[in-house]
C-alpha cells in the first residue's frame, strides 16, 4: 500500500520560501513525475518526501500514517540520487547490501538478495568491482539496485538520467519504464526534461516557484494545459504564442482576431472573456501547417532540417516569431514568404492573466484515459 | 629549452634549501658521536665514540621521558580526534550562518603567543593539582591542537560529497554508523595525516611542557632542556640527548612523509 499524500506542505529556509503550499495525492503503483524549470522546488519536494529535509508546515502521509517526524529509513522509501552517491570504498556487492547489513539481515540471505537484484539489472559480472571501475551507466544501475534491494513501497528518483549521454539516456529511460512495469511499485521521479516526463509518467505534476501549476496525465497536459506556463512547458519545440483579440463568443466557441485582421474560430468557452479583450493564441509547432490561404503570414528566418521533419521559424511581425513543424521534404527556404494555418480545435486561447479558456470538448485520448 | 633550465634552477634551489635546513640536524648527529673535547671546537675529522650516549643515559632516565612523550602525544591526539571528528562533521555537513566565523575564531586563538597566558595557566594547573602530571599535559596539548585538528578534518570532510551521507541516511545509517562505515573509511588518509601532524606538534611542544612539568611527566623536550645547565654547555652530551629526543619523531616522519605532505596541502590543488 503506497498512498502518499501531501496536505498544504510548505518549506522555508529561514526567510526564503521554497515550497509555498502543495496539496497532492499519489496513488499506489503510480509513476508520478515532478517536472518544472530550475529552481521550482521539485528536488526540494522530493527531499521533503524522503525525509532529508524537514517539513516546515503541513502533513505528509504515507499509507495513512503521518510521517513528518519519521526518519528516512523508516518511511518505506528508497532513493536514487542524481550523482548516484555510491559508497566509493565499497564493492558493488557491499554497496547494494549495505542497507541489509544495517538492518542486521544474516549474511546468507543478504548474499541471495544481492545476487537476485544483480541478475535483474545485469550486474552479475561487476559485483566485486568498486564504483570507480564502472561506467556511468553501470554505476546508475548499481544505484537503482541499491534502492530495489530495500523492497520499498515508493521509489524516489532525483534526475537520474541527467548525468548520462544522450544515447544512454534514451536506453535507460526505456529500462526504467520496463522496471516500473515489472516491479509495479509507486515511483516518484524528478526531472527538468519534459520528454522524460511525457514518456514515463502516469501522472505529471508541473511545478513553478514552489507551487503546483497543473496535475494530470501526459495527454491531459498536452491537449488541455490549464495555463500559459504549462502550455509553454510541455511540448518540444515550445508552443507558439500569438497576441490576438477576442472577436465574438458563442456556444460553439470563441472567434479570435489575429494581427492583420484575419479571424479564427477556436472551440473554447468564452464565458470569462469579453469582445475586444486581449488574449493569446497558443498553437503548437506540429499543429501549424504551410497553407497558401492561411491567416498567418511572414518571412522565413530559419529552417532547421532534421530529415524527417523541418522546423521553420517564421517572423510574423518584428516581435512575433512562430515555429512550424513541416514535412521533411518541404523545399521552403530562408527569406521565402510563408503563409500558415492551424486547425481550430488544436489551438488554445489564454486570457490576459495566463489562464486557459476551457475547451468545449475533451480530446479523445484524454476522454479514454490513455 | 627554457623548461629544462627552469627545472635545473628549481632543482638547485630545492637541494640548497634542503641541505641548509638539514645541516643543523646533521651536525647535531655528528657532534653526538664526538668526545667533549672534539665537540667544543668544530672539527670534521674525529674519532667517533659512544661515550656521550652512555653519560646521558646514566644521568637521566631516557626511557622514562620518552615514554612520557609517547603517552602525551598519542593520548592528546586521540582526545583531539574524539572531539574533532564530531565537530568537523557538524561544520562540514550541517553548516549554519556562523560556522565560518566559528572556524576562523578557533584558528585565531592560535595566533596569540602562549606566554601571554602562562601565569593564569600555571595557577590553574597548580590549583587543580595538574602540575607535572601526564593528564595535565594531555589536556593542554589537546586544547592547543584542537583548532588545527578541526580545520584539517573539516577540509577533508568537505571533500566527501553530501549525497553519499544522504544515501547512508536513506539506508538507515545514523550518526555513529555513518562515521564508522562511510565517513571514516573514505577520509582515512586525511584523518591519518591529521593524527600524524598532531603527534608531531605534541612531540615537539617545548613551551608548555617545560613550564608545567618536571621529572614526573616531563617529555623529551624537558629531557633535552635538563642538559643545558648553568654549569656550562656540554655540547657532546647535549647533542646526544637531542638526537635521542628527535630520532623517534624523525623516523616516524620519514616513513609517513607522503601522508603528511598530502595532509598539509589539503585543498590547495583541486
Amino acid at each position: 500500500m503506497a498512498n502518499l499524500s501531501l496536505k498544504n506542505v510548505t518549506k522555508s529556509f529561514g526567510a526564503l520560501n521554497i515550497i509555498k503550499g502543495i496539496d497532492l495525492e499519489i496513488n499506489d503503483h503510480e509513476f508520478c513525475v515532478f517536472v518544472g524549470p530550475s529552481g521550482c522546488g521539485k528536488s526540494t519536494l522530493l527531499r521533503l518526501i524522503a525525509g532529508l529535509e524537514e517539513i516546515t508546515s503541513g502533513d505528509l502521509t504515507i499509507a495513512g500514517k503521518r510521517v513528518n517526524d519519521v526518519p528516512p529509513d523508516e518511511r518505506g522509501l528508497a532513493m536514487v540520487f542524481q550523482s548516484y552517491a555510491l559508497y566509493p570504498h565499497m564493492t558493488v556487492r557491499e554497496n547494494m547490501g549495505f542497507a541489509l547489513k544495517l538492518a542486521k539481515v544474516p549474511q546468507a540471505e543478504r548474499d541471495a538478495r544481492v545476487e537476485k537484484v544483480a541478475e535483474l539489472l545485469e550486474l552479475g559480472p561487476y559485483l566485486e568491482r568498486k564504483p570507480k571501475a564502472l561506467s556511468g551507466g553501470q554505476r546508475q544501475r548499481v544505484a537503482i539496485g541499491r534502492a530495489i534491494i530495500r523492497e520499498p513501497s515508493i521509489f524516489l528518483f532525483d534526475e537520474p538520467l541527467s548525468n548520462l549521454d544522450a544515447a544512454l539516456r534514451v536506453q535507460t529511460r526505456i529500462e526504467l519504464a520496463r522496471l516500473h512495469e515489472r516491479l509495479g511499485s509507486t515511483m516518484i521521479y524528478v526531472t527538468h526534461d519534459q520528454v522524460e516526463a511525457m514518456t514515463l509518467a502516469d501522472k505529471i505534476v508541473v511545478l513553478k516557484d514552489g507551487l503546483i501549476e497543473q496535475v494530470g496525465t501526459p495527454m491531459e497536459l498536452y491537449h488541455h494545459p490549464k495555463n500559459r506556463f504549462v502550455g509553454g512547458f510541455i511540448g518540444s519545440p515550445k508552443m507558439n504564442f500569438i497576441k490576438a483579440r477576442v472577436g465574438t463568443t458563442s456556444a460553439d466557441g470563441v472567434e479570435i482576431i489575429l494581427p492583420g485582421g484575419a479571424k479564427m474560430a477556436v472551440p473554447v468557452s468564452g464565458a470569462s472573456v469579453k469582445t475586444g479583450e486581449s488574449v493569446e493564441l497558443g498553437v503548437r509547432p506540429e499543429h501549424l501547417q504551410l497553407d497558401e490561404h492561411g491567416p498567418l503570414s511572414g518571412t522565413v528566418i530559419v529552417a532547421e532540417r532534421l530529415g524527417a521533419e523541418t522546423f521553420v521559424h517564421v517572423e510574423l511581425s518584428p516581435d512575433t516569431i512562430v515555429i512550424a513543424q513541416v514535412d521533411g521534404g518541404s523545399t521552403i527556404r530562408v527569406h521565402d514568404q510563408a503563409r500558415l494555418s492551424a486547425v481550430g480545435n488544436a489551438c488554445h486561447v489564454f486570457a490576459a492573466d495566463g489562464t486557459a479558456l476551457p475547451a468545449l470538448t475533451q480530446h479523445p485520448l484524454v476522454a479514454k484515459h490513455i | 629549452m627554457n623548461n629544462s633550465r627552469n627545472s635545473l634552477i628549481a632543482g638547485i634551489i630545492g637541494w640548497t634549501s634542503a641541505i641548509v635546513m638539514f645541516f643543523p640536524i646533521f651536525w647535531m648527529l655528528v657532534t653526538s658521536f664526538k668526545s667533549e673535547i672534539d665537540a667544543v671546537v668544530p672539527s670534521i675529522f674525529f674519532k667517533p665514540t659512544l661515550q656521550s650516549y652512555f653519560d646521558v643515559n646514566s644521568r637521566a632516565d631516557y626511557l622514562h621521558y620518552a615514554w612520557n612523550s609517547v603517552v602525551e602525544s598519542i593520548g592528546s591526539t586521540i582526545l583531539a580526534l574524539m572531539i574533532g571528528l564530531p565537530a568537523a562533521y557538524a561544520c562540514a555537513f550541517y553548516p549554519g550562518r556562523k560556522t565560518k566565523d566559528l572556524l576562523l575564531w578557533m584558528l585565531s586563538t592560535k595566533m596569540m603567543p602562549a606566554v601571554g597566558v602562562l601565569v593564569p595557566m600555571y595557577l590553574m594547573f597548580r590549583d587543580a593539582g595538574l602540575l607535572d602530571t601526564r593528564l595535565g599535559l594531555v589536556l593542554l596539548f589537546t586544547g592547543g591542537n584542537l583548532p588545527i585538528v578541526i580545520w584539517m578534518l573539516y577540509s577533508f570532510f568537505k571533500d566527501v560529497p553530501t549525497p553519499i551521507l544522504e544515501a547512508g541516511r536513506m539506508d538507515g545509517a545514523r550518526f555513529w554508523t555513518q562515521m564508522r562505515y562511510i565517513l571514516i573509511p573514505i577520509s582515512l588518509p586525511g584523518i591519518a595525516s591529521t593524527a600524524l601532524l598532531s603527534i608531531i606538534l605534541c612531540w615537539n611542544e617545548a613551551f608548555w611542557s617545560l613550564n608545567l612539568s618536571a621529572s614526573q611527566a616531563g617529555p623529551l623536550t624537558a629531557f633535552i632542556a635538563s642538559f643545558s645547565s648553568p654549569e656550562g654547555l656540554f655540547w657532546a652530551k647535549l647533542s646526544a640527548a637531542s638526537t635521542l629526543a628527535v630520532a623517534p619523531i624523525l623516523i616516524m616522519g620519514w616513513i609517513t612523509q607522503r601522508q603528511l605532505v598530502r595532509g598539509l596541502t589539503f585543498g590547495a590543488v583541486k
